[in-house]
């Protein structure tokens, strides 16, 4: 066999790779918030008072970051709908990734947190702000800065980590790659084209994180 | 609980294929990117160039893509791999890339006073970096390497999906025959954890060990 | 009942080490008291105590009549919970050394939120109050710098304004000037000097550059070890000291 990249072959299936990517996009967007949040109430427990939550906090972290995203993505789907949630594979994949990359973002949260100075509680404390205003007119301006390249970096690795969600058939860009590939017995160009695509992609991402940490230093300061 | 007894030959040769893997392929990713790193932050543009080029590639892709790639791909170039071998290098060569940066980031973390000191004794470059550089940079390397080192772990179990009958696969392949996708997966979850624990615990023996005589003792 | 800061036999200790040991102190409406001493003998702590940012072991704490700390062999006997404290806080202002100015917030925002929000003022009048303080400290061409362009001695002003925002009774300047260059301390200690010519304003300035405490104070106190050592006028105190340990630190310190 030999190598034989077809171009035209190559656009021909351009479309349909599109529409994986844009799948595997708005999967990573959504992922993205789900570890926004997600990321917080780990923080939180973590923080808490009370034992029990910070326990457990501490567990689900470290089942998160020490298992595979692959094992954690085919629990939620196949033990999901054991317990009575149904969730199509798109939703279910936004939730694992959402999850797993939370556990990071709660380490950034933990952080960026534990690394504003002291003098600022103390300075907020003797003014008398709640706890709720300064954490929302004080503390959060400054964390906003150094937060960017954690999760710049979380959403970049996201990107990259939708893939996966081909194991639980998504319709995302390596599926749709893997697919072309199997009916056409050319697998040369859509894979080709595919890595190719998930390299621009994370550039593109990283070129934009980098656009809105200059913006982000030009408002908040 | 019974499911898991009754593979449990299953669940093991997978976890025999998943440390298998993970040793092979990081034993490579040290290898490269030592050489990677090193080649980055040399001062010859010979060698930084393409090393940043390599190193930018192989972390901006996706680590499913390159061993999809490898798997489908290469035997349309001549080269023959089996799916393990497809799986080393291609696990080898994406960790190599964020191993590189680590080595990058090290190597330039060390105090510019110890090269002041070797170019005083009129070491050449290659005297300082083995005697002076890496030893020291090694050091700061542990607990990243450490850190990748669980990443790859994790990462073998994507070969899953280019049928390397890992413990993902294995766990994968029991479901679809048992329908008991709860207590598989639970099962699953925690070999892995314990993976992961088991090496983070003897890469900080290691860190200590290698860091010998070197800490700061609470002296009275 | 002009009592306005009343410490009864209160201790304190972090860990093995004692702060505040048995320490008595009283301070009527209007005093301005300046509390110099060794570092480690307890005197920021002082002030943390009495801005509710610390608790104490055994003792009572009082501002302007109400109870702030009540405790016992290292139990609270008047519960701590922060609703109790943010309410005694209304009483008291404080500088702190390192400025705590909120980088994100100009000078005039720095100054206009609390009022805003602690106090409810209206946007325009919280703004117009901290112009108001802002020109008072000389810094009313500042009002939309923010704190990194502003020097350490502009930017301790800027936190002097505002803690006098919320109209305190009482304000407490821990080391104000000790994080500055010596060219700057001059214009802070300008501010300070103004404050303490307000009769109603209770003043503790904790300090270890006697200069300071000369320029402010009408009674000055030597701690030592979280005992107060010696007490009385600045001119007693500094030029007269009658404790050995008084005069030691004097002498260690020099004047100025």
């Amino acid at each position: 066999m030999s190598l034989d990249f077809s171009l035209s072959f190559a656009a021909q299936i351009a479309p349909t790779l599109a529409r994986g990517a844009g799948v595997a996009f708005v999967a990573a967007i959504g992922g993205f918030l789900v570890a926004l949040v997600a990321g917080g109430l780990l923080a939180a427990m973590q923080r808490s008072t009370v034992r029990g939550l910070s326990i457990t906090g501490r567990w689900l972290m470290e089942l998160l970051r020490s298992t595979p995203l692959l094992i954690q993505v085919y629990f939620l789907f196949f033990v999901l709908p054991d317990w009575g949630i149904v969730l199509n594979p798109v939703m279910t994949g936004v939730v694992a990734l959402g999850l797993y990359h939370g556990a990071y973002v709660a380490e950034a949260y933990r952080a960026v947190l534990d690394n504003l100075p002291a003098g600022q509680w103390d300075a907020a404390d003797s003014l008398r702000f709640s706890r709720y205003q300064s954490y929302r007119y004080l503390m959060f301006p400054q964390l906003v800065l150094p937060l960017t390249p954690a999760l710049g970096n979380t959403f970049i690795t996201m990107l990259k980590d939708t893939p996966i969600l081909a194991a639980v058939s998504v319709p995302e860009l390596m599926f749709a790659a893997n697919d072309v590939g199997a009916q056409s017995f050319r697998y040369v160009e859509p894979i080709t084209l595919a890595a190719l695509a998930y390299l621009f992609m994370s550039g593109v991402a990283a070129l934009v994180v980098l656009l809105l940490r200059n913006w982000i230093k030009g408002r908040y300061q | 609980m019974e499911v898991v007894w009754a593979y449990r030959f299953e669940f093991l040769s997978g976890l025999w294929w998943t440390v298998q893997l993970s040793a092979l392929s990081a034993l490579l990713a040290m290898v490269l990117a030592i050489i990677a790193g090193v080649a980055r932050s040399s001062r010859s543009r010979w060698l930084s160039v393409p090393a940043t080029v390599y190193v930018e590639f192989f972390r901006g892709t996706s680590a499913l893509a390159q061993l999809f790639w490898l798997f489908y791909v290469l035997p349309y170039l001549g080269m023959d791999l089996t799916p393990f071998q497809c799986g080393v290098l291609g696990l080898g060569l994406c960790f190599s890339a964020y191993g590189a940066e680590v080595v990058r980031m090290c190597i330039e973390a060390v105090p510019k006073g110890q090269l002041d000191a070797a170019a005083a004794l009129n070491f050449n470059r290659a005297q300082t970096l083995i005697v002076v550089v890496l030893p020291e940079a090694l050091i700061m390397m542990m607990p990243l390497f450490n850190n990748l080192l669980i990443e790859l772990i994790k990462a073998t179990s994507l070969v899953s999906l280019i049928t390397i009958p890992d413990l993902a696969f294995q766990a994968k392949s029991i479901i679809s025959k048992t329908y008991q996708s709860g207590v598989v997966l639970l099962v699953t979850l925690v070999m892995y954890l314990l993976v992961s624990l088991l090496v983070s615990s003897s890469m900080r023996k290691l860190e200590r060990v290698l860091s010998r005589g070197r800490r700061i003792r609470n002296g009275p | 009942m002009t009592e306005m800061i009343s410490f009864e036999k209160v201790s304190k200790r972090f860990g093995a080490t004692v702060v505040l040991d048995e320490f008595s102190f009283t301070l009527k409406r209007g005093d301005k008291v300046a509390i110099i001493g060794p570092s480690g003998s307890g005197k920021s702590t002082l002030l943390r105590i009495m801005m509710a940012l610390e608790g104490i072991d055994s003792g009572k704490v009082s501002l302007n009549g109400e109870t702030l700390w009540h405790a016992s062999g290292g139990k609270n006997l008047i519960a701590p919970s922060r609703k109790h404290l943010r309410h005694m806080r209304t009483h008291v202002g404080m500088v702190f050394q390192n400025f705590n100015l909120f980088p994100n917030l100009t000078a005039l925002a720095n100054v206009a939120t609390a009022p805003h929000l602690v106090l409810g003022l209206p946007r325009k009048e919280a703004e117009a109050r901290a112009r108001r303080l802002l020109e008072q400290v000389g810094l009313g061409d500042k009002l939309s710098n923010y704190p990194a362009a502003l020097s350490g001695g502009q930017q301790q002003r800027v936190a002097i304004a505002r803690a006098m925002a919320l109209e305190p009774k009482i304000m407490l300047f821990d080391e104000a000037t000790s994080a500055l260059d010596p060219e700057r301390v001059g214009e802070v200690l300008e501010v300070m000097r103004a404050l303490a010519h307000e009769r109603d304003l209770t003043i503790v300035v904790v300090t270890h550059q006697i200069g300071v405490a000369r320029a402010i104070a009408d009674r000055i106190c030597f701690m030592e070890n979280g005992k107060i050592l010696e007490q009385g006028v600045p001119a007693a105190i500094l030029d007269r000291p009658q404790n050995d340990r008084t005069r030691a630190f004097l002498r260690a310190v020099h004047p100025g």
